[in-house]
Protein backbone atom coordinates (compact mmCIF):
# COMPACT_ATOMS: atom_id res chain seq x y z
CA UNK A 1 0.00 0.00 0.00
CA UNK A 2 1.34 3.42 -0.85
CA UNK A 3 0.30 7.05 -0.86
CA UNK A 4 0.95 9.65 -3.52
CA UNK A 5 1.27 13.29 -2.48
CA UNK A 6 0.97 15.83 -5.27
CA UNK A 7 3.38 18.60 -4.45
CA UNK A 8 2.37 22.25 -4.73
CA UNK A 9 5.26 24.52 -5.56
CA UNK A 10 6.31 27.42 -7.77
CA UNK A 11 9.16 25.43 -9.41
CA UNK A 12 11.75 27.17 -7.22
CA UNK A 13 10.36 26.16 -3.85
CA UNK A 14 7.69 24.10 -2.14
CA UNK A 15 4.50 25.69 -0.83
CA UNK A 16 4.21 25.10 2.89
CA UNK A 17 0.89 23.25 2.48
CA UNK A 18 2.80 20.45 0.70
CA UNK A 19 4.54 19.68 3.99
CA UNK A 20 1.17 19.50 5.77
CA UNK A 21 -0.07 17.12 3.06
CA UNK A 22 3.00 14.92 3.58
CA UNK A 23 2.29 15.09 7.33
CA UNK A 24 -1.20 13.74 6.61
CA UNK A 25 0.24 11.03 4.35
CA UNK A 26 2.69 9.99 7.09
CA UNK A 27 -0.29 9.69 9.42
CA UNK A 28 -1.94 7.16 7.11
CA UNK A 29 1.28 5.22 7.46
CA UNK A 30 1.90 3.77 4.01
CA UNK A 31 5.00 4.40 1.93
CA UNK A 32 4.93 7.99 0.66
CA UNK A 33 5.76 9.01 -2.90
CA UNK A 34 5.68 12.66 -3.98
CA UNK A 35 4.98 13.85 -7.48
CA UNK A 36 6.49 17.15 -8.60
CA UNK A 37 5.06 18.46 -11.85
CA UNK A 38 6.41 21.67 -13.28
CA UNK A 39 8.74 23.40 -15.66
CA UNK A 40 12.32 23.75 -14.40
CA UNK A 41 11.19 22.36 -11.09
CA UNK A 42 14.37 20.53 -10.02
CA UNK A 43 14.86 22.87 -7.03
CA UNK A 44 11.43 22.03 -5.64
CA UNK A 45 12.10 18.33 -6.26
CA UNK A 46 15.44 18.48 -4.43
CA UNK A 47 13.75 20.05 -1.41
CA UNK A 48 11.25 17.20 -1.34
CA UNK A 49 13.92 14.50 -1.15
CA UNK A 50 14.89 15.90 2.26
CA UNK A 51 11.40 15.83 3.76
CA UNK A 52 10.82 13.32 6.52
CA UNK A 53 8.87 10.26 5.41
CA UNK A 54 9.25 10.75 1.66
CA UNK A 55 10.59 7.58 0.03
CA UNK A 56 10.45 8.54 -3.61
CA UNK A 57 10.15 11.78 -5.55
CA UNK A 58 8.73 11.48 -9.04
CA UNK A 59 9.65 14.42 -11.23
CA UNK A 60 7.86 15.52 -14.39
CA UNK A 61 9.76 18.49 -15.79
CA UNK A 62 8.24 19.79 -19.00
CA UNK A 63 7.48 23.20 -20.48
CA UNK A 64 3.91 21.96 -21.08
CA UNK A 65 3.31 22.21 -17.33
CA UNK A 66 3.69 25.99 -17.19
CA UNK A 67 0.74 27.36 -15.23
CA UNK A 68 -0.04 23.91 -13.73
CA UNK A 69 -3.16 23.40 -15.88
CA UNK A 70 -5.34 20.54 -14.56
CA UNK A 71 -6.07 19.42 -18.14
CA UNK A 72 -2.36 18.59 -18.54
CA UNK A 73 -1.51 17.50 -14.98
CA UNK A 74 -4.36 14.97 -14.76
CA UNK A 75 -3.12 12.58 -17.51
CA UNK A 76 0.34 12.52 -15.93
CA UNK A 77 -1.09 11.77 -12.47
CA UNK A 78 -3.17 8.97 -14.00
CA UNK A 79 -0.10 7.56 -15.75
CA UNK A 80 1.85 7.62 -12.46
CA UNK A 81 -1.02 5.92 -10.70
CA UNK A 82 -1.12 3.22 -13.36
CA UNK A 83 2.58 2.65 -12.80
CA UNK A 84 2.48 2.38 -9.00
CA UNK A 85 -1.14 1.64 -8.00
CA UNK A 86 -1.49 4.02 -5.07
CA UNK A 87 -4.17 3.46 -2.43
CA UNK A 88 -4.28 7.16 -1.51
CA UNK A 89 -3.76 10.30 -3.57
CA UNK A 90 -3.40 13.46 -1.48
CA UNK A 91 -2.91 17.17 -2.07
CA UNK A 92 -3.35 20.27 0.05
CA UNK A 93 -6.83 21.84 0.08
CA UNK A 94 -5.65 25.01 -1.67
CA UNK A 95 -6.90 26.55 -4.92
CA UNK A 96 -4.38 24.28 -6.66
CA UNK A 97 -5.40 21.05 -4.92
CA UNK A 98 -9.12 21.78 -5.01
CA UNK A 99 -9.00 22.58 -8.70
CA UNK A 100 -7.02 19.48 -9.63
CA UNK A 101 -7.99 16.52 -7.42
CA UNK A 102 -11.70 16.21 -8.34
CA UNK A 103 -10.67 16.01 -12.00
CA UNK A 104 -8.26 13.18 -11.18
CA UNK A 105 -10.86 11.41 -9.00
CA UNK A 106 -13.51 11.58 -11.72
CA UNK A 107 -11.11 9.94 -14.17
CA UNK A 108 -10.55 7.14 -11.64
CA UNK A 109 -14.32 6.95 -11.04
CA UNK A 110 -13.94 7.57 -7.31
CA UNK A 111 -15.57 10.11 -5.03
CA UNK A 112 -12.95 12.50 -3.61
CA UNK A 113 -13.06 13.88 -0.07
CA UNK A 114 -12.44 17.62 0.21
CA UNK A 115 -10.84 19.54 3.03
CA UNK A 116 -10.11 16.59 5.34
CA UNK A 117 -9.38 17.73 8.92
CA UNK A 118 -8.76 14.34 10.52
CA UNK A 119 -7.63 10.83 9.62
CA UNK A 120 -9.09 8.10 11.84
CA UNK A 121 -7.78 5.19 9.82
CA UNK A 122 -6.85 4.57 6.21
CA UNK A 123 -10.46 4.78 5.05
CA UNK A 124 -12.16 6.90 7.72
CA UNK A 125 -11.85 10.67 7.68
CA UNK A 126 -13.39 13.75 9.27
CA UNK A 127 -14.30 16.98 7.53
CA UNK A 128 -16.48 19.96 8.30
CA UNK A 129 -19.76 20.76 6.58
CA UNK A 130 -22.08 23.79 6.78
CA UNK A 131 -19.25 26.28 7.24
CA UNK A 132 -17.80 24.35 10.14
CA UNK A 133 -21.11 24.11 12.00
CA UNK A 134 -21.00 20.32 11.87
CA UNK A 135 -18.24 17.74 11.69
CA UNK A 136 -18.82 14.66 9.54
CA UNK A 137 -17.01 11.37 10.02
CA UNK A 138 -17.18 9.28 6.88
CA UNK A 139 -15.87 6.03 5.51
CA UNK A 140 -14.79 5.97 1.88
CA UNK A 141 -15.94 2.81 0.12
CA UNK A 142 -14.02 3.43 -3.13
CA UNK A 143 -10.78 1.47 -3.49
CA UNK A 144 -8.65 4.56 -4.14
CA UNK A 145 -8.93 7.40 -1.65
CA UNK A 146 -8.49 10.85 -3.19
CA UNK A 147 -8.17 13.47 -0.46
CA UNK A 148 -7.51 17.17 -0.21
CA UNK A 149 -6.32 18.00 3.29
CA UNK A 150 -6.65 21.21 5.25
CA UNK A 151 -3.18 22.57 5.92
CA UNK A 152 -3.93 23.89 9.40
CA UNK A 153 -5.21 20.50 10.57
CA UNK A 154 -2.02 18.50 9.98
CA UNK A 155 1.43 19.10 11.35
CA UNK A 156 3.98 19.85 8.67
CA UNK A 157 6.45 17.06 7.90
CA UNK A 158 9.95 18.12 8.93
CA UNK A 159 12.44 19.21 6.31
CA UNK A 160 15.79 17.51 6.78
CA UNK A 161 16.42 13.92 7.72
CA UNK A 162 14.58 12.55 4.71
CA UNK A 163 16.34 10.63 1.97
CA UNK A 164 13.87 10.30 -0.88
CA UNK A 165 15.09 8.97 -4.21
CA UNK A 166 14.58 11.05 -7.32
CA UNK A 167 12.95 9.29 -10.23
CA UNK A 168 11.63 10.47 -13.59
CA UNK A 169 7.84 10.35 -13.85
CA UNK A 170 6.04 8.53 -16.66
CA UNK A 171 6.83 9.95 -20.10
CA UNK A 172 4.07 11.08 -22.38
CA UNK A 173 2.60 13.84 -24.49
CA UNK A 174 0.93 16.10 -21.97
CA UNK A 175 0.49 19.25 -24.01
CA UNK A 176 -3.05 19.74 -25.27
CA UNK A 177 -5.00 22.69 -26.56
CA UNK A 178 -8.00 22.41 -24.24
CA UNK A 179 -6.64 25.21 -22.10
CA UNK A 180 -3.66 27.53 -21.99
CA UNK A 181 -2.02 29.63 -19.33
CA UNK A 182 -1.95 33.39 -19.89
CA UNK A 183 -0.69 35.06 -16.71
CA UNK A 184 -0.71 35.26 -12.96
CA UNK A 185 -1.04 38.45 -11.00
CA UNK A 186 -0.01 37.74 -7.46
CA UNK A 187 -0.47 40.42 -4.87
CA UNK A 188 3.03 41.59 -3.95
CA UNK A 189 3.49 41.63 -0.25
CA UNK A 190 6.35 41.40 2.20
CA UNK A 191 3.95 40.17 4.84
CA UNK A 192 3.75 36.47 5.64
CA UNK A 193 1.27 34.39 3.72
CA UNK A 194 -2.08 34.13 5.51
CA UNK A 195 -2.31 30.38 5.89
CA UNK A 196 1.17 30.01 7.38
CA UNK A 197 1.49 33.28 9.34
CA UNK A 198 1.92 33.03 13.13
CA UNK A 199 -0.20 36.14 13.59
CA UNK A 200 -3.09 37.30 11.43
CA UNK A 201 -4.92 40.62 11.65
CA UNK A 202 -8.21 40.79 9.76
CA UNK A 203 -10.51 43.70 9.05
CA UNK A 204 -14.24 43.65 8.43
CA UNK A 205 -17.00 45.96 7.32
CA UNK A 206 -16.21 48.15 10.34
CA UNK A 207 -13.05 49.32 8.56
CA UNK A 208 -15.37 51.52 6.42
CA UNK A 209 -13.08 51.62 3.37
CA UNK A 210 -9.96 50.14 1.80
CA UNK A 211 -7.71 53.05 2.78
CA UNK A 212 -8.34 52.39 6.44
CA UNK A 213 -6.72 48.96 6.08
CA UNK A 214 -3.46 50.97 6.37
CA UNK A 215 -4.12 50.98 10.11
CA UNK A 216 -3.98 47.19 10.07
CA UNK A 217 -0.91 47.04 7.82
CA UNK A 218 1.06 49.22 10.24
CA UNK A 219 0.24 47.01 13.21
CA UNK A 220 0.77 43.87 11.12
CA UNK A 221 4.27 44.96 10.12
CA UNK A 222 5.21 45.53 13.76
CA UNK A 223 3.95 42.08 14.72
CA UNK A 224 5.19 40.26 11.61
CA UNK A 225 1.57 39.42 10.86
CA UNK A 226 -0.39 38.55 7.75
CA UNK A 227 -3.46 40.62 6.90
CA UNK A 228 -6.86 39.12 6.11
CA UNK A 229 -10.44 40.28 5.74
CA UNK A 230 -14.00 39.12 6.20
CA UNK A 231 -16.21 38.38 3.22
CA UNK A 232 -18.17 41.54 4.04
CA UNK A 233 -15.01 43.62 3.54
CA UNK A 234 -14.29 41.85 0.26
CA UNK A 235 -17.89 42.24 -0.92
CA UNK A 236 -17.75 45.94 -0.11
CA UNK A 237 -14.63 46.20 -2.30
CA UNK A 238 -12.25 47.29 0.48
CA UNK A 239 -9.66 44.62 -0.35
CA UNK A 240 -9.13 41.84 -2.86
CA UNK A 241 -10.64 38.38 -2.53
CA UNK A 242 -7.35 36.60 -1.87
CA UNK A 243 -7.41 38.15 1.62
CA UNK A 244 -10.74 36.54 2.45
CA UNK A 245 -10.79 34.37 5.56
CA UNK A 246 -13.82 32.11 5.93
CA UNK A 247 -15.93 29.26 4.60
CA UNK A 248 -15.29 30.09 0.96
CA UNK A 249 -11.97 31.85 1.44
CA UNK A 250 -8.89 30.79 3.34
CA UNK A 251 -8.84 28.71 6.51
CA UNK A 252 -6.29 29.99 9.01
CA UNK A 253 -5.24 28.81 12.46
CA UNK A 254 -2.46 31.12 13.66
CA UNK A 255 -1.22 31.50 17.21
CA UNK A 256 -2.81 34.94 17.37
CA UNK A 257 -5.80 36.15 15.36
CA UNK A 258 -6.91 39.75 15.75
CA UNK A 259 -10.38 40.48 14.32
CA UNK A 260 -10.92 44.19 13.84
CA UNK A 261 -14.37 45.57 13.02
CA UNK A 262 -15.63 42.07 12.22
CA UNK A 263 -19.05 41.13 13.55
CA UNK A 264 -18.35 37.39 13.36
CA UNK A 265 -20.75 35.80 10.87
CA UNK A 266 -20.64 31.98 10.98
CA UNK A 267 -19.04 31.96 7.55
CA UNK A 268 -16.11 33.99 8.91
CA UNK A 269 -15.79 31.98 12.12
CA UNK A 270 -15.45 28.85 9.96
CA UNK A 271 -12.18 30.22 8.67
CA UNK A 272 -10.47 31.22 11.92
CA UNK A 273 -11.97 29.57 14.98
CA UNK A 274 -9.10 27.10 15.34
CA UNK A 275 -6.70 29.99 16.04
CA UNK A 276 -4.93 29.58 19.39
CA UNK A 277 -5.71 33.05 20.75
CA UNK A 278 -8.47 35.19 19.28
CA UNK A 279 -8.68 38.91 19.94
CA UNK A 280 -11.73 40.89 18.87
CA UNK A 281 -11.88 44.67 18.63
CA UNK A 282 -15.40 45.89 17.90
CA UNK A 283 -17.50 48.77 19.14
CA UNK A 284 -20.66 46.63 19.32
CA UNK A 285 -20.59 44.67 22.60
CA UNK A 286 -23.25 42.31 21.20
CA UNK A 287 -21.18 41.30 18.14
CA UNK A 288 -21.08 37.47 17.82
CA UNK A 289 -17.28 37.58 17.43
CA UNK A 290 -17.04 38.15 21.20
CA UNK A 291 -18.58 34.68 21.75
CA UNK A 292 -15.41 33.06 20.36
CA UNK A 293 -12.81 35.66 21.37
CA UNK A 294 -10.39 34.94 24.19
CA UNK A 295 -9.79 38.63 24.65
CA UNK A 296 -12.48 41.09 23.63
CA UNK A 297 -12.06 44.84 23.52
CA UNK A 298 -15.24 46.86 23.09
CA UNK A 299 -13.88 50.01 21.51
CA UNK A 300 -13.82 52.24 18.45
CA UNK A 301 -11.26 50.56 16.21
CA UNK A 302 -10.14 53.90 14.79
CA UNK A 303 -8.89 54.83 18.26
CA UNK A 304 -7.91 51.41 19.60
CA UNK A 305 -5.82 50.18 16.64
CA UNK A 306 -3.56 53.27 16.35
CA UNK A 307 -3.15 53.25 20.15
CA UNK A 308 -2.17 49.60 20.04
CA UNK A 309 0.30 50.29 17.21
CA UNK A 310 1.93 53.11 19.21
CA UNK A 311 2.18 51.03 22.36
CA UNK A 312 3.55 47.95 20.62
CA UNK A 313 6.07 50.18 18.86
CA UNK A 314 7.16 51.67 22.21
CA UNK A 315 7.36 48.20 23.69
CA UNK A 316 9.57 46.89 20.88
CA UNK A 317 11.98 49.83 20.84
CA UNK B 1 -22.73 31.29 -33.09
CA UNK B 2 -24.49 31.74 -29.81
CA UNK B 3 -23.93 29.16 -27.09
CA UNK B 4 -26.29 26.90 -25.22
CA UNK B 5 -25.73 27.14 -21.48
CA UNK B 6 -26.48 24.60 -18.77
CA UNK B 7 -26.51 25.94 -15.21
CA UNK B 8 -26.67 24.03 -11.94
CA UNK B 9 -28.97 25.13 -9.09
CA UNK B 10 -28.65 23.29 -5.79
CA UNK B 11 -31.32 23.72 -3.14
CA UNK B 12 -29.58 24.20 0.22
CA UNK B 13 -30.42 25.37 3.73
CA UNK B 14 -30.52 29.16 3.52
CA UNK B 15 -27.16 30.73 4.37
CA UNK B 16 -28.65 32.79 7.19
CA UNK B 17 -30.11 29.79 9.04
CA UNK B 18 -28.27 28.54 12.10
CA UNK B 19 -27.75 24.85 11.31
CA UNK B 20 -28.51 22.29 14.03
CA UNK B 21 -27.13 18.78 14.25
CA UNK B 22 -29.71 15.99 14.80
CA UNK B 23 -29.56 14.38 18.25
CA UNK B 24 -29.03 10.93 16.67
CA UNK B 25 -25.95 12.30 14.85
CA UNK B 26 -27.11 11.16 11.40
CA UNK B 27 -27.14 14.61 9.85
CA UNK B 28 -28.50 18.11 10.34
CA UNK B 29 -32.10 19.19 10.85
CA UNK B 30 -33.66 20.06 7.48
CA UNK B 31 -37.41 19.72 8.18
CA UNK B 32 -39.18 23.05 8.53
CA UNK B 33 -35.95 24.92 7.79
CA UNK B 34 -35.80 27.69 5.19
CA UNK B 35 -34.07 26.61 1.97
CA UNK B 36 -32.77 28.72 -0.92
CA UNK B 37 -30.67 28.41 -4.02
CA UNK B 38 -26.98 27.87 -3.20
CA UNK B 39 -25.50 31.43 -3.33
CA UNK B 40 -22.69 30.41 -5.71
CA UNK B 41 -25.28 28.86 -8.05
CA UNK B 42 -27.17 32.16 -8.05
CA UNK B 43 -23.95 33.74 -9.32
CA UNK B 44 -23.73 31.01 -11.99
CA UNK B 45 -27.31 31.67 -13.14
CA UNK B 46 -26.69 35.43 -13.16
CA UNK B 47 -23.59 34.99 -15.31
CA UNK B 48 -25.52 32.90 -17.83
CA UNK B 49 -28.24 35.55 -17.96
CA UNK B 50 -25.68 38.30 -18.51
CA UNK B 51 -24.06 36.27 -21.30
CA UNK B 52 -27.49 35.93 -22.86
CA UNK B 53 -28.03 39.69 -22.59
CA UNK B 54 -24.70 40.12 -24.39
CA UNK B 55 -25.94 37.68 -27.09
CA UNK B 56 -23.10 35.27 -26.31
CA UNK B 57 -25.59 32.70 -25.02
CA UNK B 58 -28.79 31.81 -26.86
CA UNK B 59 -30.57 29.56 -24.36
CA UNK B 60 -30.21 28.82 -20.66
CA UNK B 61 -31.25 25.48 -19.18
CA UNK B 62 -31.33 25.29 -15.38
CA UNK B 63 -30.85 21.91 -13.67
CA UNK B 64 -31.52 20.84 -10.11
CA UNK B 65 -31.12 17.35 -8.65
CA UNK B 66 -33.02 16.30 -5.55
CA UNK B 67 -36.47 16.06 -3.98
CA UNK B 68 -39.65 17.69 -5.34
CA UNK B 69 -38.94 21.03 -3.62
CA UNK B 70 -36.05 21.59 -6.04
CA UNK B 71 -38.69 22.78 -8.49
CA UNK B 72 -39.05 25.97 -6.42
CA UNK B 73 -35.32 26.55 -6.85
CA UNK B 74 -35.70 26.03 -10.60
CA UNK B 75 -38.58 28.54 -10.72
CA UNK B 76 -36.26 31.05 -9.06
CA UNK B 77 -33.62 30.39 -11.73
CA UNK B 78 -36.23 30.90 -14.45
CA UNK B 79 -37.46 34.09 -12.78
CA UNK B 80 -33.85 35.32 -12.96
CA UNK B 81 -33.77 34.59 -16.69
CA UNK B 82 -33.24 30.88 -17.40
CA UNK B 83 -35.38 29.75 -20.34
CA UNK B 84 -36.26 26.26 -19.19
CA UNK B 85 -35.51 23.81 -16.46
CA UNK B 86 -34.84 20.14 -15.85
CA UNK B 87 -35.60 18.59 -12.50
CA UNK B 88 -33.73 15.34 -11.92
CA UNK B 89 -35.83 13.68 -9.25
CA UNK B 90 -33.90 11.95 -6.50
CA UNK B 91 -36.01 10.74 -3.60
CA UNK B 92 -34.95 11.35 -0.05
CA UNK B 93 -33.15 8.15 1.07
CA UNK B 94 -30.93 8.18 -2.01
CA UNK B 95 -30.45 11.93 -1.78
CA UNK B 96 -28.73 11.53 1.58
CA UNK B 97 -25.75 9.64 0.19
CA UNK B 98 -25.57 11.59 -3.05
CA UNK B 99 -22.11 12.98 -3.77
CA UNK B 100 -20.74 15.48 -6.29
CA UNK B 101 -19.54 12.51 -8.41
CA UNK B 102 -23.19 11.53 -9.02
CA UNK B 103 -24.28 15.10 -9.80
CA UNK B 104 -21.31 15.53 -12.13
CA UNK B 105 -22.31 12.39 -14.06
CA UNK B 106 -25.86 13.72 -14.35
CA UNK B 107 -24.62 17.15 -15.48
CA UNK B 108 -22.25 15.60 -18.02
CA UNK B 109 -25.03 13.45 -19.51
CA UNK B 110 -27.42 16.41 -19.67
CA UNK B 111 -24.74 18.62 -21.24
CA UNK B 112 -24.36 16.05 -24.00
CA UNK B 113 -28.11 15.44 -24.46
CA UNK B 114 -28.91 19.14 -24.48
CA UNK B 115 -25.97 19.96 -26.78
CA UNK B 116 -24.66 22.50 -24.29
CA UNK B 117 -21.54 24.52 -25.15
CA UNK B 118 -20.96 25.86 -21.68
CA UNK B 119 -21.81 24.52 -18.24
CA UNK B 120 -21.76 27.07 -15.42
CA UNK B 121 -21.87 25.89 -11.82
CA UNK B 122 -21.26 27.44 -8.41
CA UNK B 123 -17.76 26.75 -7.11
CA UNK B 124 -19.08 25.10 -3.97
CA UNK B 125 -22.35 24.37 -2.21
CA UNK B 126 -22.64 25.93 1.23
CA UNK B 127 -24.07 22.74 2.76
CA UNK B 128 -21.47 20.05 2.02
CA UNK B 129 -18.69 22.56 1.15
CA UNK B 130 -17.25 20.03 -1.33
CA UNK B 131 -16.10 22.21 -4.24
CA UNK B 132 -15.92 19.30 -6.70
CA UNK B 133 -18.86 19.20 -9.11
CA UNK B 134 -17.54 21.52 -11.84
CA UNK B 135 -14.11 19.88 -11.95
CA UNK B 136 -15.66 16.40 -12.13
CA UNK B 137 -18.23 17.40 -14.76
CA UNK B 138 -15.40 18.74 -16.92
CA UNK B 139 -13.47 15.49 -16.43
CA UNK B 140 -16.41 13.28 -17.43
CA UNK B 141 -16.92 15.37 -20.57
CA UNK B 142 -13.19 15.72 -21.30
CA UNK B 143 -13.80 19.46 -21.49
CA UNK B 144 -11.50 22.14 -20.09
CA UNK B 145 -12.37 23.70 -16.75
CA UNK B 146 -12.28 27.35 -15.72
CA UNK B 147 -12.88 27.06 -12.00
CA UNK B 148 -13.17 29.79 -9.32
CA UNK B 149 -13.90 32.29 -12.09
CA UNK B 150 -14.12 35.99 -11.28
CA UNK B 151 -14.41 37.17 -14.90
CA UNK B 152 -15.21 35.45 -18.17
CA UNK B 153 -15.05 36.87 -21.70
CA UNK B 154 -15.75 35.20 -25.00
CA UNK B 155 -12.77 35.50 -27.32
CA UNK B 156 -12.65 33.76 -30.68
CA UNK B 157 -13.72 30.15 -30.26
CA UNK B 158 -12.95 30.10 -26.54
CA UNK B 159 -13.23 31.92 -23.25
CA UNK B 160 -10.73 33.99 -21.34
CA UNK B 161 -11.22 33.21 -17.67
CA UNK B 162 -9.83 35.16 -14.74
CA UNK B 163 -9.56 32.86 -11.74
CA UNK B 164 -9.28 33.44 -8.00
CA UNK B 165 -6.18 31.62 -6.75
CA UNK B 166 -4.22 31.74 -3.51
CA UNK B 167 -2.36 35.03 -3.41
CA UNK B 168 -4.04 36.72 -6.35
CA UNK B 169 -5.54 36.17 -9.77
CA UNK B 170 -4.73 33.98 -12.74
CA UNK B 171 -5.84 34.28 -16.35
CA UNK B 172 -6.28 31.22 -18.55
CA UNK B 173 -7.90 30.49 -21.89
CA UNK B 174 -10.22 27.56 -22.35
CA UNK B 175 -11.59 26.17 -25.58
CA UNK B 176 -15.33 25.73 -25.94
CA UNK B 177 -17.18 23.62 -24.93
CA UNK B 178 -16.08 24.22 -21.34
CA UNK B 179 -17.15 24.03 -17.71
CA UNK B 180 -16.97 27.15 -15.55
CA UNK B 181 -17.36 27.45 -11.77
CA UNK B 182 -18.44 30.78 -10.34
CA UNK B 183 -16.56 32.46 -7.52
CA UNK B 184 -17.84 35.27 -5.34
CA UNK B 185 -16.72 38.22 -7.42
CA UNK B 186 -17.97 37.05 -10.82
CA UNK B 187 -21.08 39.21 -10.47
CA UNK B 188 -23.84 40.29 -8.12
CA UNK B 189 -26.99 38.27 -8.76
CA UNK B 190 -30.20 40.17 -9.51
CA UNK B 191 -33.40 39.81 -7.56
CA UNK B 192 -36.29 38.24 -9.44
CA UNK B 193 -39.01 40.81 -10.06
CA UNK B 194 -42.68 39.97 -9.52
CA UNK B 195 -43.56 40.01 -13.26
CA UNK B 196 -40.62 37.71 -13.92
CA UNK B 197 -41.69 35.38 -11.13
CA UNK B 198 -45.13 35.20 -12.78
CA UNK B 199 -43.58 34.58 -16.20
CA UNK B 200 -41.34 31.85 -14.77
CA UNK B 201 -44.40 29.84 -13.76
CA UNK B 202 -45.21 29.34 -17.44
CA UNK B 203 -41.72 28.32 -18.55
CA UNK B 204 -41.19 24.62 -19.34
CA UNK B 205 -39.96 22.36 -16.54
CA UNK B 206 -39.00 18.81 -17.52
CA UNK B 207 -38.70 15.94 -15.09
CA UNK B 208 -36.15 13.17 -15.40
CA UNK B 209 -34.85 10.38 -13.22
CA UNK B 210 -31.22 9.26 -12.80
CA UNK B 211 -32.30 5.99 -14.47
CA UNK B 212 -33.45 7.96 -17.56
CA UNK B 213 -29.93 9.34 -17.74
CA UNK B 214 -28.24 6.03 -17.02
CA UNK B 215 -26.47 7.32 -13.91
CA UNK B 216 -25.82 4.88 -11.06
CA UNK B 217 -26.32 6.47 -7.65
CA UNK B 218 -24.54 3.78 -5.66
CA UNK B 219 -23.22 5.42 -2.46
CA UNK B 220 -19.46 6.02 -2.44
CA UNK B 221 -19.23 6.95 1.20
CA UNK B 222 -20.75 5.84 4.44
CA UNK B 223 -21.60 8.62 6.89
CA UNK B 224 -20.60 7.38 10.33
CA UNK B 225 -21.63 10.46 12.28
CA UNK B 226 -22.42 14.15 12.06
CA UNK B 227 -21.61 16.00 15.24
CA UNK B 228 -21.38 19.48 16.69
CA UNK B 229 -17.94 21.01 16.36
CA UNK B 230 -15.97 21.47 19.58
CA UNK B 231 -17.27 24.58 21.31
CA UNK B 232 -14.85 27.38 21.78
CA UNK B 233 -15.30 29.08 25.10
CA UNK B 234 -15.43 32.82 25.05
CA UNK B 235 -12.83 34.43 27.22
CA UNK B 236 -12.83 37.72 28.97
CA UNK B 237 -13.40 41.27 27.89
CA UNK B 238 -10.52 43.62 28.52
CA UNK B 239 -10.98 47.19 29.68
CA UNK B 240 -8.55 48.95 27.35
CA UNK B 241 -5.62 48.65 24.99
CA UNK B 242 -3.12 48.53 27.86
CA UNK B 243 -4.80 45.51 29.39
CA UNK B 244 -5.04 43.84 25.97
CA UNK B 245 -1.31 44.28 25.37
CA UNK B 246 -0.31 43.06 28.80
CA UNK B 247 -2.55 40.00 28.51
CA UNK B 248 -1.10 39.17 25.07
CA UNK B 249 2.39 39.62 26.46
CA UNK B 250 1.62 37.29 29.35
CA UNK B 251 0.42 34.69 26.85
CA UNK B 252 3.61 35.13 24.86
CA UNK B 253 1.69 36.09 21.73
CA UNK B 254 3.43 39.43 21.17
Amino acid sequence: KSTLVIAEHDNASLKSITLNAIGAANKIGHEVTCLVIGSNCSKAADQLTKVEGVKKVLVADNAAFEGFLPERLTPLILASHKQFNFTHIIAGASAFGKGLLPRVAAKLDVSPVSDVIGIKDEETFTRTIYAGNAVMTLKVTDAIKVLSVRGTSFEAAKVGGGSGALEKAADGEYKNDLSSFVKQELAKSDRPELTSAKTVISGGRGMKNGDNFKLLYELADLLGAGVGASRAAVDAGFVSNDLQVGQTGKIVAPELYIAVGISGAIQHLAGMKDSKTIVAINKDPEAPIFAVADLGLVADLFKAVPEMTEKVKAMKS
Amino acid sequence: MALRALVGCKRVIDYAVRVRVKPDKTGVVTDGVKHSMNPFDEIAVEEAVRLKEKKVVSEIIAVSCGPAQCQETLRTAMAMGADKAIHVEIPSPQYETLQPIHIAKIMAKLATDQKADIVILGKQAIDDDCNQTAQMTAAFLDWPQGVFASKIDKEGDGLTVMREIDGGLETIKVKLPAVISADLRLNEPRYATLPNIMKAKKKPLDKKTPADLGVDLKPRIQVLSVEDPPVREAGAKVADVDELISRLKALGRI
